[in-house]
């Protein structure tokens, strides 16, 4: 009796309302897809947002989108990318149960999503750095000196050259923050998961048999990927050869 | 099928697929090619997701519901950009009762 029921003893990572993990880890990337729908879907309705609003305001919009550190922006792809491709990497080590192997793809990953972080706060600061008012309101030195610089935060203080598209350009900006916004917080929610995914690579739980947490959190690193995909070239490079 | 085990070496090519696309979307930018800028960017960065979901999401080797999954979502997307641009686009095309100036 023993041997035998030890011999059937399923994987302790096999829930016990699938037949095997095969069906468990088909099951598990279905419900991650749809989750990713609801994401298209959501930073969709932002994409739409934007398209409304760049065919209303050509001409602000280019303006606008001059003002945006490409170097940064082209780097930053880079990174983003670079991270897509460690993350693969990663997966397919968790799928061959290189344990090691997946514990530093998983940190390169990490570093390569915090270094993308920490580019774009270096944009952020630069923006708001700008803007006397929004020093100001903040109590911050070097308001005063920077009296009549562009402020291209959105809000009472902002102010554009030349001021006939201020308006427009405003609206940019505010897509700009808010579509770069909302992306970043996903990714420090993915630099979460990533941590999640590095204790259970340390601690076995991740095997050769049993790795589609890993797969999955790989199907959102790779979406949060595709958006910036599209942010980078409707963002920085609108009208660069005006 | 999610077993399927790809290729290091496909990583490596889409990898570099991907940085020529980024490399190619900012040369493009710096050229005055009309409405086609726009339309080479967004081919571009369609392109490059496309490759990004087949490969690294790994969809070409996943079932048909996922298949359906993926494109469903973005057949909706296309349901949200296609009637709201359809409507934004046309507004001025036509006046009724001559009170729209």
């Amino acid at each position: 009796m023993l041997p035998e029921a030890l011999h059937h003893h399923p994987h302790p990572a096999l829930a016990h309302h699938f037949d095997d993990i095969g069906q468990q880890s088909e099951a598990s990337t279905l419900g991650m897809w749809v989750f990713l729908v609801t994401e298209v879907l959501f930073f969709g309705g932002l994409f739409l947002c934007y398209l409304v609003y760049r065919s209303r305001y050509p001409t602000a919009f280019a303006r606008a989108s001059h003002e945006l550190d490409v170097v940064l922006g082209t780097i930053n792809t880079a990174v983003l990318i670079t991270s897509s491709l460690t993350m693969a990497l990663a997966v397919h080590a968790a799928q061959l149960g290189q344990r090691r192997l997946l514990v530093v793809l998983l940190l390169a990953t990490m570093a390569l999503g915090a270094t993308f972080l920490g580019i774009k706060s270096v944009e952020y600061y630069r923006k708001f750095e700008e803007c006397p008012a929004v020093l100001v309101a903040l109590h911050l030195p070097g308001g005063e000196e920077g009296a009549g610089h562009a402020c291209h935060v959105p809000g009472p203080g902002f102010s554009f050259e030349p001021a006939e598209h201020a308006r427009h350009a405003q609206i940019f900006f505010s897509l700009y923050f808010t579509m770069t916004g909302i992306h970043a917080l996903h990714m420090i929610i993915g630099l979460g998961i990533m941590t999640w995914m590095l204790v259970w690579a340390r601690r076995g739980v991740i095997t050769a048999e049993y790795f589609s947490p890993i797969e999955i959190s790989g199907l959102y690193w790779h979406f949060v990927d595709i958006v910036w995909i599209f942010l980078f070239p409707l963002l920085y490079l609108i009208g660069r050869h005006v | 099928m999610s077993e399927h085990i790809v290729p290091k070496k496909i990583y490596y090519t889409i990898f570099g697929i991907l940085m020529l696309g980024t490399f190619l979307t900012v040369l493009i930018a710096y050229f005055d090619l009309g409405p086609l800028n726009t339309i080479a960017a967004l081919t571009i960065a369609v392109f490059k997701a496309t490759l990004v979901v087949l490969f690294f999401m790994h969809v070409k080797y996943s079932t048909r519901l996922t298949w359906a999954v993926v494109l469903g979502s973005i057949f909706w997307l296309g349901i949200l950009l296609a009637i709201t641009m359809s409507d934004y686009l046309t507004r001025a095309w036509l006046s009724f009762g001559g009170s729209v100036s």
